[in-house]
């Protein structure tokens, strides 16, 4: 399989003395969607500001395909796409112009990038504002605009710091399955972001960044195998008169207020078991939820394991 | 001079520069042509009038060049400055950073944007002096090509400029501070031989002086300077300037991190 990206002992230290990255390698596989975790200032969007060449490293190797970033830049630069956290186009240019203008930075005839515009803002359901200032659009559209600008001239790696921050539940999805969409037609992503569920829905590989470091990197699957509990809230049809206090080996269940109780499970107890526990008592659940998303809780375990914050 | 997609990229950052001037028209070529359309009735006419003859020249003949000048000069340093600043501002110059161009593709394109405002504002103004004066052109070659060059030479300054401004008074510091004083101490309202001799060697210090006077030998024939000389100093400045440049964005001075 081809490695779409590879860094070896990536440093950065500003001239603040703040040192960003210690020594950061990684591989990202082609075609694979991968999500680069971390709290703020972990050192992501170094990261990324070093790949796309707007933040000069301190050392370490980055290569785009195989190729060394410094010695094929024009190459690695087409291979690349980048939507940076921070929105970062010209506020009075119109919606197309932003669009067709950065496919002409990367050098496709006005023609082909007039294309290209119209089918990543149609797309990105964005054509109808084409002739409309970019100032006026909502905070997704822009970042809509940001993906289309980013994809107009068809990078095989797309980078995304954060694409969906501030965006509403419904955009975000229509978001998520319009980033599925690119990588299974062969686009390699690699996401940031904070909302964890958004990762656990989207990647197949995860690292997990911590001051200026890598502290986990594995595929999502094994991360998640490593969870040995769950915890759900469970909710009852009536209040709770009585105290729901039970603890068996993989199974604990708890009255948190009137009409809710926390269940914990362990050691391959399913959910079954604690509604079939308090089925028993009488109580009878008409909805669940998990207290918590899955990887959210991994990832604080390993912020705290590493001494970060996380609590 | 660039491969295909160097050249694309070369006319889109031209073509999105002259989009912005155009479409602010009323900041960018109006003002200009109200202000030296003023210099032309005030003191072309009404002060002019009253001074008789200067270099040989009526006074409007004598100040119509300079004014040329100095609009092409403000002109085409603030557009680049403002320009490129803003995008910076905006960070909107990360587009131009992650895309596989040359710096001096960049460099290229903002210059030629800035000697476009330079030169159409110039345009503008030469066409107004018409109202005003009977102008010939005495030496085609040298009018344009010194007009040609001064644009260049102060769309490079604006460039750098930019390139160390961190807020919007950095952008105006310059043009109040040091270009405006520059261009009115540089011959546009008068000959050199009207000073006493230490004024008149401060004044042959002051680049600006030489631009102006070799566009008023190109329009008149007359001047108070070698002309060899000062497209040999244009020269000089064009390729102290554009190294300078090259080396700001090499560094990545202002732009990157």
């Amino acid at each position: 399989m081809t490695v779409a990206i590879s860094v070896s002992n990536l440093q950065k230290s500003y001239a603040s003395g703040t040192i960003a990255l210690k020594g950061i390698s990684l591989e990202v596989e082609q075609g694979d969607f991968f999500a680069l975790l971390g709290p703020n200032g972990a050192g992501k969007s170094t990261f990324i500001g070093i790949v796309s060449t707007l933040v000069t490293r301190s050392g370490g190797k980055v290569r785009v395909f195989g190729r060394d970033v410094d010695t094929h830049v024009y190459q690695t630069k087409i291979d690349l796409g980048v939507v940076p956290q921070e929105i970062n186009f010209s506020q009075f240019e119109k919606v197309g112009d932003v669009v067709r203008t950065q496919a002409g930075y990367y050098g496709l005839p006005r023609k082909l990038a007039a294309e290209r515009s119209e089918k990543y803002l149609r797309q990105l359901g964005l054509w109808e504002k084409r002739n409309d200032r970019s100032r006026s659009l909502s905070g997704g559209m822009k970042r809509r605009m940001m993906i289309a600008r980013a994809l107009v001239h068809e990078p095989r790696l797309l980078i995304l710091d954060e694409p969906t921050a501030g965006v509403d539940i419904e955009l975000r999805r229509s978001m998520w399955d319009f980033l599925l969409e690119i990588n299974r037609a062969g686009t390699t992503i690699i996401l940031t972001t904070h909302y964890l569920e958004e990762a656990e829905q989207l990647c197949r590989n995860i690292a997990i960044i911590d001051e200026g470091r890598i502290i986990e990197n594995t595929s999502m699957k094994k991360l998640l195998l490593e969870l040995d509990s769950h915890a759900f809230i469970l909710d009852s049809d009536a209040t709770l008169e009585d105290e729901v206090d039970i603890d068996e080996p993989g199974l604990s269940l708890r009255k948190i207020d009137s009409h809710s109780i926390e269940a914990v499970l362990s050691g391959g107890r399913d959910i079954n078991s604690a509604i079939a526990a308090l089925d028993r008592l009488g109580v009878r659940i008409i909805s669940m939820r998990n207290k918590a998303n899955r990887l959210e809780q991994l990832f604080l375990s390993r912020l705290r394991g590493n001494g970060g914050e996380g609590n | 001079m660039f491969s295909d997609h160097r050249l694309v990229a070369f006319e889109t950052i031209v073509i999105k520069e002259v989009r912005r001037f155009t479409r602010i028209w009323l900041q960018t070529l109006f003002p200009p042509v109200i202000t030296i359309s003023l210099y032309f009735v005030i003191f072309g006419n009404l002060v002019g009038g009253r001074i008789g003859e200067m270099g040989g020249y009526r006074y409007m003949e004598f100040i119509v060049p300079g004014l040329i000048m100095m609009a092409v000069i403000q002109n085409s340093y603030s557009n680049v400055v403002s320009s490129f600043f803003s995008q910076k501002f905006q960070r909107s110059v990360e587009e131009l950073l992650v895309a596989p161009i040359p710096n001096y593709v960049i460099l290229s394109g903002y210059i030629a944007g800035g000697m476009a405002r330079g030169l159409c504002v110039g345009l503008i103004v030469t066409l107004m002096s018409l109202f005003f004066a009977d102008l010939g052109i005495h030496s085609p070659l040298i009018t344009v090509s010194v007009v040609l060059l001064t644009s260049l030479v102060f769309s490079l300054g604006g460039f750098i400029n930019a390139v160390f401004a961190n807020n919007f008074d950095d952008i105006s510091i310059i043009p109040t501070f040091v270009l405006t004083p520059l261009i009115y101490l540089g011959g546009v309202f008068y000959s050199i031989e009207l000073l006493p001799p230490f004024w008149r060697v401060v004044s042959q210090l002051n680049p600006i002086f030489y631009m102006v006077n070799t566009f008023r030998y190109g329009i008149l024939g007359t001047s108070d300077i070698d002309v060899a000389w000062a497209f040999t100093m244009l020269l000089l400045f064009i390729i102290l300037l554009y190294g300078c440049c090259i080396w700001l964005l090499r560094k990545g001075t202002g732009v990157r991190s």
